[in-house]
Order: structure tokens, then C-alpha cells, then sequence
């Protein structure tokens, strides 16, 4: 009793540890301009889309919002269509060097990209790709792609290797098997997978900086704009930066907590 | 037409740590129902794994039909299968699950599959559970889709993997006669695992007992029921399993080989049961083995239970007596082997009574003690 009141304590204030910056994100962005610079803050301000518009309408915003939108859903796809083969592969095949193959993927997570900024932008520029979006989601790919296959292994482990079996022996080939037995029953984890690289690339800046120069992302563009403007510009670009992310990961939380469970 | 024959077929996992199936030779004909019954881990899930090409042998050949399919994958074997665990699509309703195969197929119209697939939801009970899906049936029920599932296809082969193993005993006796009355009238070949005997005993127009990856004894059923090859088969085959009284020929009491020509009475060799004396007739055949312990093969229903010493009966004592409906079933001590007999219904003794029993001499089998194989002649 003692220890569940503890815990639900402990956990209210990290909730709020978390989310209280958040709310005052949230009505720093959706407030009137004026009221950012009001103190003591109202904490029910009235709320209005004044903010969100006047970022929203400035110079450059538009198209590098578009390009992050572009890059995420490149990304996205090239690591789904690389990552579900390769966590399909782990889920279903005891190969050897299996083990050593997944603690390679979770290993280059500890790979620090600052040290790969000039080879990145040098590779970049010899390829003739430097500052086009085909770059970024290069990139973007690269870091997402060993969260894809780990989350989809995990997520393709849970379906039944039988399952596929029964599909084949009732006239499926193996990728129909795939297609029309494990794919249904798996489309909700590895869409989940998807998003988490679509919202890694979203909210990625490093390299999205490193590798842009007229043609940032969002991110890499607040980033550069970020010391020259005002106060509401930043609030409604953290904003929507943040907490898409947020409110999707705590959907998908579920398959992502299964990754470490998996074997 | 797509008759069955397997040649040497071996399977090993964990590279070759774990043996499963080991060199099998098997023939089934075309419509025959063969039945594969064996202890569990005895390799007959794999066995049939490898039938359906879901698991590539290590080394021999399958043919169906006229076709070599060992290398062949599973769709383009002409099969359906019963898994042993069910293997019903949860995302799909009862009614899509059997008709699964049929839509991959794609030679029936909408109505045809329609059609079909009622007729097989109604052989297995299922006619009212159409439109649900397998999270919403029971265990017996999800094996009673996958069941349906495989019989709508009408293969060539069906494989069976213990299709009725999750049904209660009513279910199980009336779907066991249905099921055969489909297959045969089918034209069906069906390799049908158990590990339940009486099942394997009513279906089968031939059988094999399985132990350690091997096929020990193939046959029709009361041949093999009749005649165990081993004291394994003997033992595994039955309810209660076959007695083996350990005998000697000609009452040579010490154990070990005698010289052949100890004498053997003249009125023929008769089997000795313990120091006191008590024998039965052995057949001529056996003249071979004067002199040496053997083992007696004898089933509870070739046994009489007598209260009064009578030739060619072996005195014991009764420990249990089990009514079971039809029969009861005697447990009764004698010399140091626990032996059951199945006697009349109102059979009824008090624990510790001495009885007699006396084997029918001609049910009586005979077994090597150390190798456990079956004696006919020297
Ligand atoms: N994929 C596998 N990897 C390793 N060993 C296996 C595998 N499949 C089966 N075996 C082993 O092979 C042997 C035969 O297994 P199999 O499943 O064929 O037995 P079975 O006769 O079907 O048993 P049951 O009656 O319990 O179903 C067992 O010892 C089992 O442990
Ligand atoms: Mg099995």
C-alpha cells in the first residue's frame, strides 16, 4: 500500500516534471502574441490561433515545413521498405551470428553522428546531392533504420510462425503467406515502426543542418532563425515541433516498450 | 493416384544434436487411412511436417503420387493439413477461414466456395458459428475450424496432426466415424497422427508404431494389435497394455542358457512361471528355446481369472479390482510382475485373494528378454 502510494506519487511528478513545460508550451503558442510577455502568466489564458499563423506565415516556414514533410515520409519509407525484410529476417530465422547481428544494429545508436558531420557533408557534396532533401532522408534513414528493424522483429515475433505455415500449405507462396496472413495481423505494430521514423526524421536536426544550407528542414531552419526572432515565433515552433511527437508516441507506446522484451 | 511413399527420409535438429526422424520407410496407398501413433517427442509431428514441406529433410525422398516433392514447397503438393495446434487465422472470420483454401485455389465461384464451405462447417458441428472469429471459440471449436478448413480443399492428401485431441469423448467418438466415412467415401489419402490407441485401433485401414524417430512395426491394426513385433509395441498398444510374464521353458529355474537337448517333455514344452511350478502350454515352436527365460506376452482378454487351482493356470493375488462399464479390470500379483485382466462385468474379488489365471495358449506371444523382439521360430 505504502509502496503503490509512492510510486503513483513518484510517477505524478514526473508526469508533471514533463508536461508542465508542455502546457506552457502549449498556451505560449496559442495565446495572443501580447500575453507571452504578460507576467505573473495567466495559467487559463484565452486562446487564440494569432500565434500559431504568424509563424506559420513567415518567410521560409512554409516550404521548410513542406521539405520535413517530404523528408519524413522518404524516410519513412525507404526504412520500412529496408527495416520489416530485416526484422522479418530476425523474427523468423535462427541464422548464424543472429545475436550479433541485433547488438550491431542497437550499437550503431552509439555511434556519436557529430563525429560523422564533415564526411557526411564532403559525401553530400561529391554525390552532387548536398542540399536537396534526397540528403536528409539519406540520413535520416541511416538513424532510423535500426529502430525499424527492431521494432518490427519484435512485432512479427508475435505472430505465429504456423500461421504462415497454414497459409502455405493451403496454397500460398511465401510472400503471399507474408502478405495475407502476418502482414494483417502485424499492420498495426509496423505502422507504429513507420511513424516512429516519420517523427525521428521530423524532429531530427544534426544532420538535417549539417547537410542543408538553402534548403534547411523546419528544425535545422528555427534552429538557424532561432537567436534573430521573437519570442512567439519560438513557442509556436517548438510547439510543432514537440508535441505531434508526443501525442503519437504515446500511442505507440506499447510496441516500443515490446522491443526490449523480445527475444 | 496420390499414393504416399517415403524412402529413408531423416531429420535431425540443433545441427544434428537432436535426431527426430530417423531413416523412416513408409508406403501408404492411394484412399488408404494410415494412422501414425507413437509416445510424444516420438517424431511424428516432424514426419508429417516434412510430408507437407514445411520442414526439409535431411536426407531421402517423398513422392506423392507419381511426383517427387521433396524439395517441392508446400502449395504444389496438392495437401491440406490439420495442425496440431489448430493454426486458425485470428483475423479472419470461421466462415474465411475454411474457405481459405479454396479462394487460393481460384478455380470455384463465390457460390461454389459458398456452398462448400457450409457443407464442411456442418460435417464438424460448426453451422451456427459462421460469421465468428477464432478468439471468440472455444479450444475444441478452433480444431474443429482448422479441421473444416482442411477437408473444404477435397486434397489428395490430408494430413492430420491429432485433429481430435481437444474435443470431449461424445464429440470425439461421433466425428472419429464421420471422419472416416467422409475420407473413404472421398477417396482420400489420410496419415492421421494420434497417440490416442483406441483412435488409432477404429480408424485405420493400416497403422505404424513409432518409437525414437523409427517406425518399429507397420500393419492393418488387429495384426499389429494381435502380433506386437516388440514388447514396446506390446506395451504401448492396448488399454490395459499387454502383460510379458517373465517364463521359462521347460522349467529350467536357474537363469541363463541350458544346453538344447535338456530335455523337453515329450507332450510338448510348456512355459514355467516362478519356482513353484506353476506352467502353461507353449507351442511346439518354441521347442528351440528349452531352457531359457523368455518373456510371455499375454493380453488382459486372453487371460480367465479362476478361484481354484487348474492346469495350465499361474496362481496370484488379486490387489485391485476396477469395474469400467463393459468390463472389469483385474490387477492381480503374480510372483513379482503386476498383471491386468480384463474379466466380466460383475466380477468382484476382496484385495489380497489368491487367484488363478489361464492364458488362451494360442494368444499367447512370445519375446526375447533382452531385445524385446518378438520369438516365432528359433
Ligand atoms: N524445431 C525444432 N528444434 C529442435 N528440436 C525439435 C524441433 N521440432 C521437434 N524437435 C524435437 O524432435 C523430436 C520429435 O518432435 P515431434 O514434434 O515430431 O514429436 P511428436 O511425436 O509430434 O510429439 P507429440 O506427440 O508430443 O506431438 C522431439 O524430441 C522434439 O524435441
Ligand atoms: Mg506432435
Amino acid at each position: 500500500m505504502r509502496r503503490a502510494v509512492l510510486r503513483y506519487t513518484g510517477a505524478a511528478l514526473l508526469a508533471a516534471w514533463v508536461l508542465f513545460p508542455m502546457y506552457l508550451l502549449t498556451i505560449g503558442a496559442f495565446s495572443v502574441q501580447s500575453a507571452i510577455y504578460h507576467y505573473p502568466r495567466d495559467i487559463l489564458p484565452s486562446l487564440s490561433w494569432g500565434t500559431m499563423r504568424f509563424f506559420l506565415d513567415s518567410q521560409g516556414v512554409p516550404t521548410a515545413l513542406g521539405r520535413s514533410v517530404i523528408v519524413a515520409a522518404i524516410t519513412a519509407a525507404a526504412s520500412a521498405a529496408l527495416g520489416i525484410p530485416a526484422g522479418y529476417a530476425l523474427a523468423r530465422y535462427r541464422f548464424r551470428g543472429r545475436d550479433a547481428y541485433r547488438v550491431t544494429i542497437v550499437s550503431t545508436r552509439a555511434f556519436p553522428v557529430v563525429v560523422l558531420s564533415i564526411p557526411l557533408a564532403v559525401f553530400a557534396l561529391q554525390w552532387g546531392s548536398y542540399d536537396t532533401v534526397w540528403a536528409v532522408a539519406f540520413m535520416h534513414t541511416a538513424l532510423t533504420l535500426p529502430f525499424v528493424v527492431l521494432i518490427s522483429s519484435s512485432v512479427l515475433t508475435a505472430v505465429p510462425a504456423d500461421l504462415e505455415e497454414a497459409a502455405q500449405v493451403f496454397g500460398c507462396s511465401r510472400p503471399a503467406a507474408f502478405a495475407r496472413v502476418t502482414l494483417p495481423l502485424a499492420i498495426p505494430g509496423l505502422a507504429a515502426a513507420g511513424g516512429f521514423a516519420l517523427l525521428m526524421s521530423y524532429n531530427e536536426v544534426f544532420a538535417a543542418s549539417v547537410l542543408t544550407l538553402e534548403r534547411p528542414t523546419l528544425p535545422a531552419f528555427v534552429l538557424n532563425a532561432l537567436t534573430s526572432s521573437p519570442e512567439p515565433y519560438k513557442y509556436a515552433a517548438a510547439w510543432l515541433l514537440m508535441v505531434p511527437t508526443f501525442v503519437f508516441i504515446f500511442f505507440i507506446r506499447r510496441y516500443i516498450l515490446g522491443v526490449g522484451r523480445a527475444r | 493416384m496420390a499414393d504416399i511413399v517415403i524412402r529413408a527420409v531423416r531429420k535431425t535438429f540443433d545441427r544434428g544434436r537432436v535426431t527426430a526422424v530417423d531413416s523412416v520407410d513408409l508406403t501408404v496407398a492411394d484412399g488408404e487411412l494410415f494412422v501414425l501413433l507413437g509416445p510424444s517427442g516420438c517424431g511424428k509431428t516432424t514426419l508429417l511436417r516434412m510430408i507437407a514441406g514445411l520442414e526439409a529433410a535431411d536426407r531421402g525422398t517423398i513422392m506423392i503420387g507419381d511426383r517427387e516433392v521433396t524439395t517441392l514447397p508446400p502449395r504444389k503438393r496438392d495437401l491440406a493439413m490439420v495442425f496440431q495446434n489448430y493454426a486458425v487465422f485470428p483475423h479472419l472470420t470461421v466462415e474465411q477461414n475454411i474457405a481459405f483454401g479454396l479462394r487460393m485455389k481460384g478455380d470455384a465461384g463465390a457460390t461454389e466456395i459458398k456452398e462448400k464451405v457450409r457443407q464442411a462447417a456442418e460435417l464438424v458441428d460448426l453451422g451456427g458459428l459462421l460469421g465468428r472469429r477464432p478468439a471468440q471459440l472455444s479450444g475444441g471449436q478452433q480444431q474443429r475450424v482448422a479441421v473444416a478448413r482442411a477437408l473444404a480443399v477435397s486434397p489428395a492428401v490430408l494430413l492430420m496432426d491429432e485433429p481430435l485431441s481437444n474435443l470431449d469423448a461424445l464429440l470425439r467418438l461421433k466425428f472419429r466415424s464421420d471422419l472416416k466415412r467422409i475420407v473413404h467415401e472421398l477417396g482420400t489419402t489420410v496419415i492421421y497422427v494420434t497417440h490416442d490407441q483406441v483412435e488409432a485401433l477404429s480408424l485405420a485401414d493400416r497403422m505404424a508404431v513409432m518409437r525414437e524417430g523409427r517406425i518399429v512395426q507397420a500393419g492393418p491394426p488387429l495384426e499389429v494389435y494381435d502380433h506386437p513385433a516388440s514388447t514396446f509395441v506390446g506395451g504401448f498398444l492396448g488399454s490395459p497394455p499387454m502383460n510379458f510374464l517373465p517364463v521359462a521353458i521347460d522349467g529350467a529355474v536357474s537363469p541363463g542358457p541350458r544346453s538344447p537337448d535338456a530335455a523337453c517333455p515329450d507332450d510338448g514344452p510348456r512355459a514355467m512361471v516362478g519356482p513353484r511350478g506353476d506352467s502353461f502350454p507353449a507351442p511346439e515352436a518354441m521347442r528351440g528355446w528349452c531352457g531359457r527365460e523368455l518373456l510371455a506376452g499375454i493380453r488382459g482378454e486372453n487371460m480367465d481369472v479362476l478361484s481354484e487351482r487348474a492346469p495350465g493356470a499361474v496362481a496370484g493375488k488379486v490387489l485391485v479390482v476396477e469395474p469400467l462399464g463393459a468390463q472389469t479390470l483385474v490387477t492381480v500379483a503374480s510372483e513379482d510382475t503386476e498383471v491386468k485382466v480384463l474379466t466380466a462385468p460383475g466380477y468382484t474379488a476382496p484385495p489380497g485373494r489368491d487367484v488363478w489365471l489361464r492364458p488362451a495358449p494360442d494368444k499367447v506371444r512370445w519375446y526375447d528378454p533382452d531385445s524385446g523382439a518378438e520369438l516365432t521360430s528359433p
